[in-house]
C-alpha cells in the first residue's frame, strides 16, 4: 500500500519530470497559460498549462452527456427504398452482429462506439466534480487510470467516418434521411474533443495528492 | 545532443506510466512490482518484454492480414444475387461509382494505414535490436504517428456496422457481414496493442548506450 501520510512519497521529486518517448529528465518550469513543454530530444509533450481545465473539461463533459443522450435515444438515419422504409438508432448494427452471432463485432462497436466513450465521460465527471469541490472521490486514482485507456478505443470520430462512406455507397440505390440522433452525435465529437483537450491530466493528478 | 540532465533511468529514477510520477528504481532485480506511489499504478522501468510482446502482436497481425485481404468482408444480397465486397473490391466499386475522395480516404485508411503500420513497427523492432543509432528522433516520431493513426483503419468495420443496420429488407436487399471483417478488425487490434507494447525509450537506450 503507498503512504498516505502527509509526507506523500511522491513528493519527493515533484520539479522533475521524464519524457515519456526518450526518458530524459527534465526539471518542471512553471509555464504560462496556453503553453506546452516539448521534448527538446525526442520532440514529444512533456506536459501544458490550461487555463480553468477542471471548469472547462467538466462543462463540456456534461453537454457531452447530454448529447451523448441524444444520439443514443433518437433514430440515426432512415432507409428507404421502393417505398418501405426503414429506421435505426445508432446501437442498431451492434444488435444485428449479435443477431448474426458475430459476437466478437458486436462487442468491439458497442465498445468503441458507446461503451467507452459513456465510460469516459462518466469517468471525467465522477473524477473532476468532486476534486473541483475540494473531495477526493473513492478509487479515484484508478477511475483517471481507466478514463485514460479509454481515451484510446473510444472511437466516435473514425466511426463518424464509417457512417459518411456507407452514405455514399447508399446514395445512388436508395434515400437516405439523417435522424436527430446523427446531429448530436457529430455535435458529441466535438464537444468530446474539446473536452479532451481542455483537459489537463497532470492537474488532476496534482490535485488528488492534495486530498489523499 | 542530450539536455543538461541524463535519462530518468541513468539517475535511477522511473517515471510511472499512466501519470508521469517518478519514483526511485528500487534495488535488487524485482522492480516488477513496483507501484506508483500517486495513482497506484504498476510501475516499470520500460514497458515489461517490450520487444517480444510487441513481435508476438505483430506476428500475429501479419498472419490474419492475409485471410483479412482475402476473405469478404462483406455480401450485399439484393433480389437474392448475393455480391461479396473485399475490402479491396470496395475500394473499387467506390472508384467506379466516380466517388474518388471517398475511395481515396477509404483505400488510405483501410490499405495504406494498415501495411504503414505493420512495416514501421517491424522496422522499429529491429532497429532497436541490432542497436541502430541511425536518426533516433525521426524514428520516434515514426513510432507516434503509428500510435495515432492506427486507430482510422477501423472506418471499414463501422461502415459494415452501419450498412447492416440500414440495409435490411428481406426480399429486397440486405447485406450480410463476411469473415474478412473479423480478420480486419483483429489486424486493427493485433497492431494497436503491438503499437502500445513497444516502447520508444529503447531507441534512446541504445543511443545512450553508445555515448
Amino acid at each position: 500500500m503507498p503512504d498516505k501520510s502527509s509526507s506523500h512519497p511522491s513528493r519527493l521529486f515533484h520539479n522533475l519530470i521524464a519524457c515519456h518517448e526518450c526518458d530524459l529528465l527534465y526539471r518542471v518550469h512553471p509555464l504560462r497559460y496556453g503553453e506546452r513543454a516539448n521534448c527538446s530530444r525526442c520532440g514529444a509533450a512533456l506536459y501544458a498549462k490550461k487555463r480553468d481545465s477542471f471548469e472547462h473539461t467538466i462543462i463540456l463533459a456534461l453537454t457531452s452527456l447530454m448529447l451523448f443522450t441524444l444520439a443514443n435515444v433518437f433514430p440515426f438515419m432512415t432507409f428507404e427504398l421502393h417505398g418501405r422504409v426503414q429506421e435505426s438508432l445508432l446501437s442498431t448494427g451492434v444488435k444485428e452482429f449479435f443477431e448474426r452471432d458475430m459476437w466478437t463485432l458486436g462487442v468491439l462497436v458497442l465498445c468503441a462506439s458507446i461503451l467507452f466513450p459513456a465510460l469516459k465521460i462518466l469517468g471525467l465527471l465522477y473524477v473532476l466534480v468532486p476534486l473541483e469541490f475540494n473531495r477526493r472521490p473513492w478509487k479515484a486514482a484508478l477511475a483517471f487510470r481507466l478514463v485514460q485507456h479509454f481515451q484510446t478505443w473510444a472511437m466516435m470520430d473514425v466511426y463518424l467516418l464509417g457512417v459518411i462512406v456507407a452514405v455514399v455507397k447508399l446514395a445512388d440505390m436508395a434515400i437516405l434521411v439523417p435522424g436527430v440522433a446523427i446531429y448530436s452525435f457529430v455535435a458529441l465529437i466535438i464537444a468530446l474533443a474539446a473536452a479532451d483537450s481542455a483537459l489537463d491530466q497532470h492537474a488532476v493528478w496534482e490535485k488528488m495528492e492534495e486530498f489523499p | 545532443m542530450t539536455g543538461p540532465y541524463p535519462s530518468a533511468a541513468r539517475a535511477g529514477l522511473m517515471s510511472c506510466h499512466a501519470c508521469h510520477q517518478l519514483s526511485q528504481i528500487p534495488a535488487g532485480p524485482t522492480h516488477g512490482d513496483a507501484i506508483c506511489p500517486r495513482c497506484e499504478a504498476h510501475i516499470h522501468l520500460r514497458k515489461p518484454d517490450s520487444l517480444s510482446r510487441t513481435w508476438a502482436l505483430l506476428i500475429a497481425a501479419y498472419i490474419l492480414y492475409i485471410p483479412a485481404n482475402l476473405l469478404p468482408v462483406m455480401t450485399v444480397i439484393s433480389f437474392g444475387k448475393g455480391e461479396a465486397d473485399t475490402i479491396l473490391s470496395g475500394v473499387k466499386e467506390l472508384i467506379h461509382a466516380g466517388m474518388l475522395p471517398i475511395a481515396l480516404l477509404v483505400f488510405f485508411a483501410s490499405i495504406t494505414v494498415p501495411v504503414l503500420k505493420l512495416l514501421a513497427l517491424t522496422f522499429l523492432l529491429l532497429s532497436v535490436q541490432y542497436k541502430s543509432q541511425w536518426r533516433p528522433r525521426e524514428r520516434t516520431k515514426l513510432y507516434r504517428i503509428t500510435e495515432v493513426v492506427g486507430r482510422w483503419s477501423m472506418i471499414d468495420i463501422f461502415m459494415i456496422s452501419i450498412l447492416i443496420a440500414l440495409v435490411k429488407l428481406e426480399a429486397v436487399a440486405t447485406i450480410e457481414p463476411g469473415p474478412g471483417a473479423i480478420s480486419f478488425a483483429a489486424v486493427v487490434i493485433l497492431t494497436m496493442f503491438a503499437a502500445m507494447s513497444f516502447d520508444p525509450r529503447l531507441i534512446w537506450d541504445r543511443i545512450e548506450e553508445k555515448a
